[in-house]
């Protein structure tokens, strides 16, 4: 299995490489991908640079342009695609038919694979993909069970990557809203979810306050560990209980079922963090490395090592870790 | 003048609830009635062959029927009930889903999207065309300034593809594999003694100042506010928007679709109050603003 890291920026990009990152990510400096975060990202120098780099090092490189183009973006869009496939990268993360449409018939000898928001959960939604714009591999939303994903790839007509490590959606990938209904900004309109400068702080005499465009997400009391608050992560009211009622602020780790998605015949395992630093993605990409090649060195004796987890479980929100949607009962 | 619809049932009713609910639309002025299971995969109060025998019903009232699909597709049991919608050929399929465009497209069958499809430019619009698509939906994050061009941009490409407008109802905006409604009773979801039957319009969840964020309802996310555009439907003629959605509610439906028929007719509206669950209003995303905002005063 592939090992996918992200990055954010050049150092980063650089840094996942040298610890042992078979295929990095990264995306344009603008709302054309789905982390549009102040000071991240790559302009055309930079990105063409760390083409080189990671190509130099026998390392794989994929551009996403993974959010949705309006009708005035469309051309901004385009450009964006024609400007990856300049660069020489290796493949395309795209979500918009559209785009997926113009970047099969401009670009046809640049492999696309079909972002995370393009909210494939079947193999029938693989095959429409397939079949329209020929895209070699599938990234799944966070959603599935692991018998649920053992179904997909069963059957699936395209390569799949899942989700390994890294922030956690909940909601199926490509069709959440809440972030847009909220401030002005959404994964899909421009790559933003509880955009930072929607984000307000305030010190208050009930606790530190969290705030989303005014809407109170967390209240956090002394010695509590505060969060940044993700709308999908705070605590809320419901019948007069207040709770995490959609999600925790906790991490995905799937390092336990590698094996597992080894068998699946899963193609590659993707960490999420773009918008983390290079120390963190150092950690992150060496630790995984050092899991993939244990399985591959010892396939049916791999356990994950105390140190390993203990590395992950450090860089988690909240040092919590869940496998998510993968293990049924999370539902 | 433009055509209304009533959107699919987004929460979960008993089964004599939903064939008491249709009964009434058959009289209501909507065109359209959108029929089917699209939030949960384990609410089965009506079979699929329920909801065919419901869609003949209405439309031997003169309804346009259109059966609509699960949005979050799942397991191979969801798809095997997809293709009960998806193989048959009386009435049109509404696809939430891209597994259902594959399966409609496979078996020729014309299809609309849903408001969870991601169509966002007549790019999108153009390849489903070529496929058997009869109208769309907008997604309901975009606003009138989006919807204009793609309007005219379609009307530059030749291509008539009757846009419809979701414009009153609790927005769908997520769904998950998790069912936030077992959350709340601290039951596994396979194991979630149909609790959303006791919350006929979801569950409200409040921010701690009590400000009405969303709405619950098993494993999708809706609006806490309840968007209305009856006051925009002169522009949305303008535009060119060809139906103008409603999503059921269980009370008060009736009242709110007179007023629909009145407005889109040039009358003036009832003014008497509605009796509706209490909610506030909003109307920002039709503004391009945040949709929990109200524009319009």
């Amino acid at each position: 299995m592939e090992l996918v890291c992200p990055a954010g920026s050049l150092p980063a990009l650089k840094t996942a490489v040298d610890n042992g990152a078979d295929a990095v990510y990264f995306g344009f400096r603008d709302s054309t991908n789905a982390r549009q975060f102040a000071g991240l990202n790559f302009n055309d120098k930079r990105a063409a640079e760390g083409v080189e780099y990671a190509h130099a090092r026998g390392s794989r490189v994929f551009c996403a342009i993974n959010t949705y183009p309006q009708p005035d973006g469309w051309e901004q869009w385009k450009g964006a695609v024609d400007r990856a496939a300049g660069m020489g990268v290796d493949a395309i993360i795209l979500a918009d038919m559209g785009l997926l449409d113009y970047a099969a018939n401009k670009h046809p000898h640049i492999p696309r694979h079909l972002s995370v928001q393009g909210s494939a959960t079947s193999h029938e939604a693989l095959s429409f993909y397939k079949d329209n714009f020929d895209i070699r591999r599938a990234v799944l939303p966070r959603v599935l069970s692991l018998d649920q994903v053992r179904g997909v790839a069963k059957h699936s007509p395209v390569e799949l990557e899942v989700f390994a490590f890294g922030s956690l959606c909940i909601m199926a990938e490509g069709r959440c809203y809440l972030s847009s209904y909220l401030t002005d900004e959404s994964p899909n309109t421009r790559g933003a979810c509880s955009p930072a400068k929607a984000v307000r702080w305030q010190e208050t005499p009930q606790g530190l306050e969290s705030r989303l465009n005014d809407v109170l997400i967390d209240r956090y009391g002394p010695g509590e560990n505060a969060g940044y608050p993700t709308l999908c992560k705070g605590r809320f009211e419901v019948q007069g209980s207040v709770y995490h009622a959609i999600e925790e602020p906790v991490s995905l780790n799937t390092m336990d079922l590698l094996p597992e998605l080894q068998e699946l015949g899963i193609s590659a395992v993707k960490i999420e963090g773009r918008q983390r630093s290079p120390a963190y993605i150092a950690d992150v990409a060496r630790t995984w490395r050092q899991a993939l090649d244990e399985l591959g060195a010892h396939p049916g004796a791999f356990q994950v090592e105390p140190e390993w987890r203990n590395t992950l479980s450090g860089l988690s929100e909240g040092g919590l870790t869940t496998i998510g949607a993968y293990h049924r009962k999370w539902k | 003048m433009m055509k209304l619809s009533l959107g699919p049932i987004l929460w979960f009713w008993s089964k004599q609830s939903v064939f008491d609910f249709y009964a009434q639309a058959a009289e209501w002025p909507v065109e359209t009635i959108y029929l089917g299971e699209v939030v949960c995969s384990r609410r089965r109060e009506l079979k699929p062959d329920d909801w065919l025998e419901l869609a003949r019903d209405l439309k031997a009232c003169g309804k346009n029927v259109v059966l609509s699909t699960l949005t979050l597709i799942e397991s191979e049991a969801d798809l095997r009930r997809l293709r009960r919608f998806c193989e048959q050929d009386e009435f049109l399929v509404e696809a939430n889903d891209q597994s259902a465009l594959q399966v409609a497209i496979r078996n020729k069958i014309p299809f609309i999207t849903g408001p969870s499809m991601n169509i966002y430019n007549v790019a999108t619009l153009k390849i489903l065309a070529r496929q058997g698509l009869r109208g769309w939906n907008l997604p309901v994050e975009l606003g009138k300034e989006a919807l204009g061009q793609l309007i005219s941009e379609l009307k530059q490409e030749g291509l008539d593809l009757p846009a419809e407008v979701f414009s009153w109802g609790f927005l769908p905006l997520a769904w998950s594999s998790r069912c936030f409604t077992a959350r709340h009773y601290n039951l596994p979801k396979d194991n979630c003694e149909f609790r959303c039957l006791e919350h006929p319009d979801g569950m409200e969840l409040r921010s701690r100042e009590s400000q009405e964020l969303f709405r619950l309802n098993g494993i999708s996310t809706l609006s806490g506010a309840r968007y209305d555009l009856m006051r925009e439907l002169p522009d949305m003629e303008r535009m060119g928007v060809s139906t103008v959605r409603l999503s059921p509610e269980h009370q008060g439906m009736e009242a709110v679709i007179k007023r629909f028929d009145q407005v889109r007719r040039g009358e003036s509206p009832d003014t008497d109050p509605l009796q509706l669950v209490e909610a506030p209003p909003c109307d920002g995303y039709w503004y391009g603003r945040p949709g929990m905002d109200q524009v319009r005063t």
